[in-house]
């Protein structure tokens, strides 16, 4: 496939999520399990949860921090691994043989 | 380290911005590293700014939670239940993983990028146009290189990591998160990727159908626990699901539409570059043709 098609697609994602933010709910997405927490209250007004997370993030900087964190590192290593892959190839083994 | 330093600056912030500034210091850094250790050509500098960007874009707006079955909220019996029903998946994804390293100790690298992926895109709260926000799996693509079983594992480890540090999912919950996200999810992406190939359907198509419909899977199957474990008063389990479907499956629809191209991306990138591992895992048929 050619390269302008990456081009595109990744775009075309961009959209997606830009998109969302345009909408009149503006930039509040309430997250989907806060939505099913108050799902459950209704068919179940009774309900209460028998066991509460082992440990929670203090507030929502150390949140965002936890969760870019993740991000990074996982992204981190997928660049590596293209770099890797590139590095492999030129050495003359691997790839497209 | 960015993001260190931006948090014991000690500001609250609510929207994004700091957030972003953040995650694309952080990000940049990571990136910068690999390009000198590595010698990335200027094509897969390019590949990575890019994906930098949409994950930077997608990280944006993100409220605190986002999905999987909160801890707790699914009574003990039905716990169990997916706990029980999850194991045998995992036992065998673990042989699984033993048995392809031991074959072909090569490919704990591309193991070890399926795993980043997972991780990566489980952390990524987009926002979706029905004005709620989710993530995507991730486990489309492993499960089309590696096999489904090996995503059980993979999966597990993943949510394990968001129960026990960021109050994402629970403890109590995790064997039917497994379940949806590294069982239900990855078996849909394997059998619709291989049925695409036996209908000579383009390869790409193929990633995307398996990835998008695996994403949407997975939180079908959420609603689907979630509805067994509360059935409404009047209408039993049925109005339940269709309730808890609404939430979840459809602002899953376009993120399962987003996941689904981005795969396709990343596993061009994987034909371009790496296409012996693949064929190795008879992924790819024949060399692509240039």
């Amino acid at each position: 496939m050619p390269k302008v098609c990456n081009w595109v697609i990744l775009v075309v994602v961009v959209a997606v999520a830009v998109f969302a933010l345009v909408t009149p709910e503006g930039t509040n997405f309430p997250g989907t399990d806060t939505l099913a927490k108050e799902a459950i209250n209704q068919i179940r007004p009774h309900y209460r949860p028998w066991f509460s997370p082992v440990w929670e993030p203090p507030g929502g900087a150390m949140e965002s921090l936890l969760f870019a964190l993740q991000a990074a590192l996982g992204a981190g290593f997928i660049g590596f691994y293209f770099g890797y892959l590139y590095g492999r190839r030129r050495a003359g083994h691997g790839g497209r043989s | 380290m960015c993001g260190l330093t931006y948090f014991v600056g000690g500001v609250k912030m609510k929207t994004g911005f700091r957030r972003v500034l953040g995650a694309v210091e952080m990000c940049t850094h990571s990136l910068a590293g690999t390009v000198m250790n590595t010698h990335m050509p200027r094509v897969g500098v390019r590949i990575g700014l890019l994906m930098m960007m949409v994950l930077i874009f997608v990280i944006y707006p993100a409220p605190t939670h986002a999905m999987h079955i909160m801890e707790g909220f699914l009574p003990p019996v039905w716990s169990l239940f997916w706990t029980a029903l999850t194991l045998p998946f995992l036992y065998l994804g673990f042989q699984r993983i033993r048995r392809t390293l031991a074959a072909n100790p090569g490919l704990k690298m591309l193991l070890g990028l399926v795993g980043a992926f997972v991780f990566v895109l489980s952390a990524l709260k987009m926002p979706s146009v029905t004005g709620s926000s989710s993530h995507p799996t991730g486990v489309g693509l492993g499960a089309i290189l590696f096999g489904p079983m090996t995503m059980t594992v993979i999966g597990v480890i993943v949510l394990f990591f968001q129960a026990v540090l960021l109050a994402h999912g629970g403890l109590t919950t995790l064997g039917a998160n497994t379940f949806s996200m590294g069982v239900v999810g990855p078996l849909l992406a394997y059998g619709i990727f291989k049925f695409c190939r036996g209908l000579a359907v383009p390869q790409w198509l193929g990633v995307f159908l398996a990835v998008a419909f695996s994403n949407l899977a997975t939180y079908v199957t959420t609603s689907l626990q979630l509805a067994l474990a509360f059935p409404a008063e009047p209408g039993g389990v049925v109005s339940s699901f269709l309730k808890f479907g609404g939430i979840f499956a459809v602002t899953q629809i376009p993120l399962a539409i987003s996941e689904g191209l981005l795969m396709v991306v990343v596993f061009n990138a994987l034909v371009a570059h790496n296409a012996r591992e693949l064929k190795e895992l008879k992924v790819l048929l024949r060399e692509p043709g240039r």
